[in-house]
């Protein structure tokens, strides 16, 4: 009951988050001075007119609001003032899959790559390894993404001619953006681990284990990782927020058709119901992962699960 | 008889014996330095240009090279600094001075004021934070202030939670029973007691939040939303030299490295801040 109670608080703030943002976008995009439509060209008042109806721009601000509501509930995020006759699903459609494969990508390189730095850290605590380890992950956390891909452009690209400098096509165009993207989920996900590692190292149950004379190496894995790794789900929020702002950048660099470009396009082009749509994507898909992640980590918790059955029972 | 050693003594010593806390303050010595002072070493001013002498190489006459339009990069490069010291020192005192403002408050009162003050914290804290920037780039246009109040405009709220945490760990302490028992007004007991004992991770969770705003705008000069031409921001710097990379690659990397040196530093000494202020390790 009481867990229920607590993912339905979740919930809620979730939704009125959303809603923030659906309406925050929407205001802001509309308190822009200026006309979506005249640029540099002289628009005869008749055109300007139907443009205006064709895009429901003529009707008043609430009315408009309401119909971009809708729109939304019906999972329509508009049309592209920019290439007309597209419309901002669209782009979605086409760029959501690129994005997604490199973001995927470099989370099945991220975690198990973060959680074996960690945990080989956190067994070799203070000593070389460990220090190694942290440098990495303090460099990780400090060397921007765009500059962690120019100096992978540079190296395996221009020095050693190894891998495709740029674009999208096949495997050997993802190595790079994958490792670029990777990096800071890696030195994030490593110190985490590490510090919960050192932790659980630290409980009783662990030095039973090493009195009955198990290898360390077997308890880190066995009796360790195994109640150091829940915490890691919870670090899956904020990889997911670093991933996508990462691929910002990356898509940029390494000219990948994803969504972070179309963003970057829309953005350079002043292209606003393309910006308002996407960027309500990106905010409903990073908070609902987070959500998600929430109600995950609540599922599997044997506290959070135990600590409700004590309720239901007292 | 040993000589009791303070709080601050102690936090002092065992920063000291950090050797990567140590590496951090010498190289934040000398970015600060080079940043108010470097671009006084050059004759050069930021946006001088000599197109006759565009893209040379690191020599006696660019100790770093010099850009597509013969611009100074070793004055630019310092400048940069001046705009993201100043950018990361500012957001995270702002963020500190919403952040203890809120937190202490809802901390302070308690109850319902309590619940409504961190709900709200929560709604905003699920936006994303850097979908947030972009959008009121986009809307207010670019520039320090923009970037400054888009920063600090979900930025506090992390510092909030950990003023709130904090206090309410504090109120549960005797002294603040004695205070209290003794006439002392909340806002005594606030400003005298509580924050005062909180500042030790609220140093270390500002410290931690510069390098955050210093690659927020580092990440938005770099997509164009940023500072603007002329002025040298080093994500511009990088943004040029990234298409120069191939044969250019000193006006990449001169940029690229002080943004990751500085990164760094702040990240190394924020980490050692942690662990020097943290009452529970100490001996």
């Amino acid at each position: 009951m009481q867990m229920i109670l607590h993912l339905l608080k979740k919930a809620l703030i979730l939704l009125i988050s959303l809603w923030c943002v659906v309406t925050g976008t929407f205001f802001l995009m509309h308190a822009i001075p200026g006309d979506p439509f005249i640029g540099d060209r002289v628009i005869p008042q008749e055109v300007l007119d139907s443009l205006y109806a064709f895009y429901g721009l003529d009707e008043p601000l609430w009315v408009q609001y309401l119909n971009y509501l809708k729109g939304i509930f019906r999972g329509e995020l508009g049309p592209s003032i920019v290439y007309q006759g597209r419309t901002v699903n669209e782009f979605i459609a086409e760029g959501f899959p690129v994005s997604a494969q490199l973001g995927l990508q470099a989370l099945l390189l991220a975690i198990p790559v973060g959680i074996l730095l960690g945990t080989w850290a956190a067994q070799k605590r203070s000593q070389w390894q460990d220090n190694c380890a942290m440098i990495i992950s303090t460099m990780g956390v400090s060397v921007p993404n765009f500059v962690l891909s120019s100096i992978l452009q540079f190296c395996f690209c221009v020095k050693l001619h190894l891998l495709p400098v740029a674009r999208w096509g096949s495997f050997d165009h993802t190595i790079l953006p994958t490792l670029a993207l990777a990096a800071l989920p890696i030195a994030f996900i490593a110190r985490l681990t590490r510090s919960n590692m050192v932790e659980v190292l630290q409980q009783d149950y662990i030095r039973t284990a090493s009195a009955k004379g198990l290898p360390l190496f077997r308890i880190s894995l066995r009796h360790g990782l195994r109640n150091a790794l829940l915490p890691v789900i919870t670090y899956l929020g904020p990889v997911a927020t670093q991933i996508l702002t990462g691929s910002f950048m990356i898509e940029k660099i390494f000219a990948i058709p994803g969504l972070g470009q179309w963003m970057i396009h829309s953005i350079n082009g002043r292209d606003y119901p393309m910006i308002m749509g996407l960027t309500i994507f990106f905010s409903s898909f990073l908070m609902i992962s987070m959500f998600a992640v929430d109600l995950l980590y609540s599922l599997l918790d044997p506290r959070i699960r135990f600590s409700k059955e004590r309720m239901a029972n007292g | 008889m040993d000589k009791p050693v303070g709080y601050l003594e102690d936090a002092w010593a065992r920063l000291r014996s950090n050797r990567a806390a140590l590496f951090a303050l010498y190289s934040l010595g000398f970015l600060f330095f080079m940043a108010i002072f470097g671009p006084l070493f050059s004759p050069y001013s930021y946006s001088e240009i000599h197109l006759e002498l565009k893209n040379m190489a690191p020599c006696a006459k660019y100790w770093f090279g010099s850009d597509e339009l013969g611009r100074d990069l070793f004055t630019r490069v310092w400048w940069g600094a001046r705009i993201s010291l100043f950018i990361g020192i500012t957001a995270a005192t702002i963020d500190v001075i919403i952040g203890i403002l809120w937190g202490s408050t809802a901390a302070f009162c308690g109850g319902k004021v309590d619940e409504a003050m961190m709900r709200i914290c929560d709604v905003l804290y699920a936006i994303p934070y850097l979908l947030l920037v972009i959008l009121l780039t986009v809307i207010r246009g670019t520039g320090i202030v923009t970037i400054l109040i888009a920063m600090t405009l979900t930025g506090w709220i992390n510092m909030a939670r950990i003023v709130r945490g904090q206090i309410l760990q504090l109120k549960q302490n005797d002294y603040i029973t004695a205070a209290r028992a003794i006439g002392a007004s909340p806002l005594r007991i606030l400003f005298r007691h509580l924050i005062p004992n909180a500042l030790g991770p609220i140093i270390a969770a500002m410290t931690l939040t510069i390098p955050t705003a210093i690659f927020t705008e580092a990440f938005l000069s770099f997509l164009g939303l940023g500072i603007q031409a002329p002025a040298a921001s080093w994500g511009v710097m990088v943004n040029d030299g990234l298409s120069a990379m191939r044969y250019y690659p000193w006006r990449l990397f001169f940029p690229a490295a002080m943004i990751t040196l500085t990164m760094l530093s702040f990240n190394l000494l924020g980490n050692a801040l942690r662990d020097a202020l943290d009452p529970r390790l100490r001996r």
